[in-house]
């Protein structure tokens, strides 16, 4: 163990989906309250609070102290509380902070909690806050939407012939599946290529049962310096092997991809490659970008997605499943919250207690949370890798 | 399905002002570095490759080529679904974000690295630049 050694000893949710009723408090609530009753520990014990929003500002008016507002709701008040956003990877880059703080030495045990409600009274406020993720002195005027980055790039990749249209149904099928086993995802129900293929376009080639949609929801997670709080008997113990981030930047489409210097890092700081991660979770606000993600993170050659995701290796079952919660695309996408409940659902796998979406003794996690675009290329990224101390018996 | 509310129009600052006169004349100019060469998308006070303030405001050819698209199908301000949302490669080397107009907005219509030419349209009270398929015979 080292000064810099970082575990996560909490997570907690709240489901994912539609939920008119409830305020940003209370999806905050119950987030918080689980991830801290999972850690054993009460709210006196956190000592700082990074709190990850995006879309508060133009959906609910709160555009300051957000964190401030929802926490003292659960008599967490008086420490340190740090607003954070970075778009959709404003949870990973929360935790992210989370964990420098205790390297830091500023604190021991840090909460971080993610909370979106993107359902609101005119679904065209949510579509211009989600435009504010791009650089509006660049787009505006344009009609710039969300999937049409995602579709610009999956379009070029199908005209290479890297990607079929068939891999992008495939794909989609496969998150869905895997939702389709989470009681937290948002879209439960399992579908064929033929129903993915056949719904609404949205951005063509991309169509409705690809996409992730509006979502309400919040995630929480405690981390903490090893030792601090007391270990819970036959817990397997989550420790952060590597927490990088990096911006994106005006690319010319040559030079490595914002995920692939993000990764990098990532590999690099845990001293592991893609061939030792387990399981992971990658950020497809789209089902298809999960493939662009394979050849990004290295668990594939470039040009060799289609294959990796047709071999079933992907698959929960398989040698490397990706998304076995579903992914943003089925289990949801709540803006702010997203990044922590990708942390959640490998805390669960690393710990054996992902019920049906169990994958096979995982020992190093992987977690990828892209935010935001920047002509054609992401705005923020941030990958953590997480390892199980104990093995597997 | 309706359109959602008007056309958002860009709105020119002292750096982006330049470009704004141009399209006004029917032109796309975009500021040049002196030390380095670099075209500079989107305008700004200095160059971002080397940091030198001495930029010539240079007129393009407006020739672009289609680096990808999506035909977007949900309703935007100003916008009535299928239209064509697009980055294009300017023959001077940036890529910016625009749409494709003249041209049916289909994936039929459109392929990959085809030649575009810019035009320009009235949006709010600016000229806004949009490109087209390059007339074929001409
Ligand atoms: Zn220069």
């Amino acid at each position: 163990m080292t000064n810099a050694d970082v575990e996560v000893i909490g997570v907690g949710m709240h489901p994912f989906g539609r939920y008119t009723e409830s305020s940003l408090k209370d999806l905050n609530r119950v987030a918080c309250l689980n991830a801290l009753i999972d850690a054993g520990i009460g709210v006196r014990d956190v000592q700082a609070v990074y709190a990850s929003n995006a879309m508060g500002g133009m959906l609910q008016g709160q555009e300051m102290i957000r964190g401030q507002s929802v926490l003292r709701d659960i008599g967490i008040e008086r420490v340190p509380i740090t607003n954070v956003e970075n778009a959709c990877a404003s949870g990973s880059t929360a935790l992210r902070q989370a964990i420098l703080a205790i390297r830091a030495g500023a604190a021991d045990v840090v909460l971080v909690a993610g909370f979106e409600k993107m359902f609101v009274d005119d679904r065209s406020r949510t579509l211009d806050a989600l435009e504010s993720a791009g650089d509006l002195d660049v787009i505006s005027g344009t009609g710039l939407q969300f999937t049409a980055v995602y579709g610009m790039r999956l379009r070029r990749l199908i005209a290479a012939g890297s990607l079929t249209l068939d891999d992008l149904a495939t794909v989609s099928v496969k998150s869905h599946a895997n939702g389709a086993l989470n009681p937290y995802a948002q879209y439960r129900s399992v579908v064929t290529a033929e129903e993915v293929l056949a719904s609404r376009p949205i951005a063509d080639p991309l169509t409705l049962l690809m996409c992730s949609s509006i979502c309400d929801g919040a995630a929480a997670i405690v981390v903490a310096r090893p030792g601090v709080v007391a270990h819970r008997e036959g817990r397997p113990t989550v420790r952060v092997r590597a927490s990088q981030a990096a911006s994106g930047f005006t690319s010319t489409g040559e030079e490595p991809g914002l995920t692939e210097i993000c990764a990098a890092s990532a590999y690099e700081e845990a001293g592991l490659g893609p061939d030792d991660v387990d399981v992971a979770e990658v950020h497809d606000a789209m089902a298809p970008a999960e493939l662009i993600a394979y050849e990004h993170l290295g668990f594939c050659k470039p040009g060799d997605a289609g294959a990796l995701l047709s071999s079933g290796e992907t698959s929960i079952g398989g040698r490397i499943p990706v998304n076995p919660s579903g992914g943003l695309s089925s289990r949801g996408h709540a803006v702010g919250a997203t990044g922590l409940a990708q942390v959640s659902e490998l805390a669960w796998q690393l710990r054996g207690e992902a019920a049906q979406r169990q994958v096979d003794q995982p020992r190093i996690a992987l977690a990828h949370n892209n935010g935001g675009w920047l002509e054609g290329e992401s705005a923020a990224s941030c990958v953590h890798v997480l390892e199980r101390i104990e093995s597997w018996n | 399905m309706t359109t959602a509310g008007p056309r958002v129009a860009p709105i020119a600052t002292p750096d982006t002002a330049p470009f704004w006169e141009a399209t006004s004349r029917g032109e796309l100019a975009l500021p040049r570095c002196r030390s380095c060469l670099t075209y500079i998308f989107y305008p700004r006070s200095h160059c971002p490759s080397c940091f030198s303030r001495e930029l010539d405001w240079t007129v393009l050819s407006g020739m672009a080529s289609l680096h990808s698209f999506v035909i977007a199908h949900l309703p935007a301000p100003g916008f009535d679904p299928p239209y064509v949302i697009a980055i294009v490669e300017l023959a001077e080397g940036p890529r910016m974000m625009t749409n494709i107009v003249g041209v049916e907005p289909s994936p039929e219509s459109l392929e990959l690295d085809m030649a575009l030419q810019v035009v320009f349209e009235l949006q709010g009270d600016v000229m806004v630049p949009r490109f087209r398929p390059v007339d074929e015979g001409k």
